[in-house]
């Protein structure tokens, strides 16, 4: 394993023309829990959409869990699991369904079955049967989190986790979260939430005009 | 690779399943475009049955866009298109998924509007060996250049009317030769339907070729 | 922004041998014994069937450039489109000269001749090509979406024009017009040689407008580049305008 698990130095990044990324300088250790905070605008998701090699990376240094994103950004991708602000589902299909897509196209070999995932997150039963159209938005959140589990778990990149989600699926997520970091899981967390971020991260950085200014560490509290 | 390919259309064909959108859309969609032929045409005149080869091969074409359209609003939820990049799927892998997928919808359309020809154009069937090998080279073109098409208009606002112009001047000489070789099928003379099934072929496989190349770049090219 | 001196020889160049072409084909060259005075359409028509090939191999050419890794430059999409640009209005001169001639020699607007329906397929991908480029978007994904447009319609190109082709001969034993002398009259002596030039001055012509349009699109360019360095000094800024936020 590498020493560094995300290296950013003066990456830039555009959204058209318009420089989300403005020279981003950032080390994350292996295990780390990094929490970005910074107000809306400040390329946080910009920072997580590039580190899981879907936006381009233009000017600096830029390599993700060895991977050089300048020159490939899209072998990383399998490695690493990135939760959007969208859940990217297929309407038509059941929760069950989408969830076995996941699994069978990620083709992780050590992946827990479809229905330890479903009831990790509360999703067994009648509702893993209903077609993704007709559930709530925080429920499809919570069907975005699941597919989290489907896949490897080396890198996780979460972008607002706890929006849209309910009280119970913020217990939940949260456990995954401190689960996962135990594991070794190095997690990159952009949140709003900080009360609830907070605790569980090891580290604290904050983004604007796209760029991190203030890095602080925390000590880990994490969840009973 | 094969192996993912069958995962992306099975897929696609479980949405279809469950949404059942040929099945309750387009093939009710492909009888009232035979019908409204027959509107215009007036089947007294004989018109209808010598034109029906050409009248289904252009509404196969009709029902193409439509599958192509539906093939890619499927993918159109945000954030979809991300999940298919991240999933680690081989990109040749998703393109000859999502085109095996439109081609099994197109070929259950055929037969229906081939039903549909034979009733009401009053054109009883010969040929059915060129028939068939016609259909599935046709098929398979249509569904490689729409898939090649579909993914270079999706996600993009005008992608309704950007499709069919962009489309359907590329699968011109499909609607040519499919024709031709359907009409030699019909008449009797099969060994002047051949020569164009052979072009069939060449299309088919310059598309395919083309999609599994171009694919990649295609699904990268949005955000 | 004025024209190199490359350019403007190109440019004179074009208009004397445009000019030249105007004497020769209007005066000089005979009338044909079957379509009269007619036949000097020849003297557009094919030169600008020529350069409609050569604006669309321009852009195929200038697309697959672009999508080669070691090649890669935003010119090649910028020649790709002015290329195109060009081309569609070549191709609709052609299909008009063409309808033309055939009404004056044979008082229809348009047979489907082989070659004129192929002209008109191609028309079509070429407009179907320039109405992508207008779609908006990321600059870099929408000149790999273009190259890949225009790669897509060149493979079809040819089995456009064989189908096509094959279709009509089939059709030309039942066929009452000689279609075949109709666009291919009988061409001789100074008759070739100006079509020859006829070639000559329009691909001179073509060049000069390429060239120009091409450093337009370029210039074009420039000017939102030259944007990206302020964009990213005013984000910068935003921060200092933001930082001691909670």
């Amino acid at each position: 394993m590498d020493s560094v698990v995300v290296h950013l130095h003066g990456a830039v990044s555009l959204l058209g023309r318009f420089p989300a990324l403005a020279g981003v300088d950032l080390d994350v250790a292996p295990g780390e829990v990094l929490l970005v905070q910074g107000p809306n605008g400040a390329g946080k998701t910009t920072l997580l959409r590039a580190c899981a090699g879907l936006v381009p990376i233009v000017d600096g240094e830029a390599s993700v869990l060895g991977h050089d994103m300048r020159k490939d950004r899209r072998s990383v991708r399998r490695h690493l699991a990135l939760l959007g602000h969208a859940a990217g589902l297929y309407d038509d299909l059941t929760v069950a369904d989408n969830l076995r897509f996941v699994a069978r196209s990620t083709r992780h070999v050590a992946a827990p079955p479809v229905d330890d995932v479903l009831a990790r997150l509360g999703l067994a039963g009648r509702l893993a049967s209903v077609p993704v159209s007709r559930l709530s938005a925080g429920q499809r959140r919570r069907v975005a989190v699941a597919s989290l589990l489907l896949r490897p778990a080396k890198l996780w990149l979460l972008d607002e986790p706890h929006a849209g989600l309910d009280a119970d699926g913020r217990e939940r997520l949260d456990t995954l979260i401190v689960e996962a970091a135990r594991a070794g899981t190095t997690v990159v967390m952009a949140s709003h939430e900080l009360e609830r971020a907070r605790p569980l991260a090891t580290r604290i950085v904050t983004m604007a005009g796209g760029q991190i200014h203030a890095d602080t560490h925390a000590e880990v509290v994490g969840v009973a | 690779m094969l192996r993912d390919a069958a995962v992306m259309a099975g897929k696609d064909l479980r949405i279809e399943l469950r949404s059942r959108v040929a099945t309750n859309q387009v093939a009710p969609f492909a009888v009232l475009v035979l019908i409204l032929f027959a509107f215009a045409l007036d089947p007294d005149r004989g018109v209808l049955a010598r034109a029906a080869a050409g009248l289904f091969w252009v509404a196969v074409l009709f029902c193409a866009l439509l599958a192509i359209q539906r093939a890619f609003a499927v993918e159109a939820s945000d954030g979809a298109r991300d999940n298919l990049r991240l999933s680690g799927l081989d990109p040749a892998a998703i393109f000859l998924g999502k085109a095996g997928a439109i081609a099994g919808e197109l070929a259950l359309l055929e037969v229906i509007l081939g039903a549909g020809v034979v009733i009401l154009y009053d054109r009883s069937l010969h040929g059915p060996v060129l028939l068939v090998v016609t259909c599935v080279l046709a098929t398979i073109g249509l569904a490689a250049s729409g898939t090649v098409y579909g993914a270079l208009a999706a996600g993009l606002r005008v992608r309704e009317t950007l499709l069919p112009l962009l489309l359907l001047p590329v699968v011109a000489p499909v609607l040519l030769a499919a024709t031709r070789a359907s009409e030699a099928a019909l008449g009797g003379t099969t060994g002047d339907g051949w020569p164009w099934v052979r072009l069939l072929g060449v299309f088919a496989v310059i598309y395919v070729a083309f999609g599994v190349v171009a694919f990649a770049p295609l699904l990268e090219e949005s955000s | 922004m004025r024209s190199g001196i490359g350019t403007r020889i190109l440019g004179t160049a074009a208009v004397a041998s445009l000019a030249l072409l105007a004497v020769m084909a209007l005066v000089i060259t005979p009338q044909d014994v079957n379509q009269l005075d007619a036949v000097r359409f020849l003297y557009i028509h094919v030169p600008l069937a020529t350069l409609m090939y050569v604006a669309f191999g321009v852009t195929a050419i200038a697309s697959a450039l672009y999508l080669w890794p070691r090649y890669r430059a935003r010119k090649w999409d910028l020649l790709a489109g002015s290329s195109a640009e060009i081309g569609v209005v070549v191709t609709g001169l052609v299909l008009v000269t063409g309808s033309i001639w055939g009404r004056t020699t044979w008082g229809v607007y348009w047979t489907w001749d082989a070659r004129l329906t192929t002209t008109a397929v191609l028309f079509v991908l070429f407009l179907g090509y320039l109405a992508l480029r207008r779609v908006g978007g990321d600059v870099d994904a929408r000149a790999k979406r273009n190259a890949i447009a225009a790669l897509a319609a060149t493979i079809d190109l040819p089995i456009v024009h064989k189908s096509v082709e094959w279709w009509r001969t089939l059709h030309q034993k039942s066929s009452i017009l000689d279609e075949e002398t109709f666009l291919h009259p009988h061409i001789h002596g100074s008759m070739y040689w100006t079509v020859m030039l006829g070639i000559g001055a329009f691909l001179l012509l073509f060049s000069w407008l390429l060239v120009n349009r091409y450093r337009l699109a370029k210039l074009e360019d420039r000017v939102e580049d030259e944007g990206l360095e302020r964009a990213i000094a005013e984000r910068r800024a935003e921060a200092d305008a933001m930082t001691g936020a909670p």
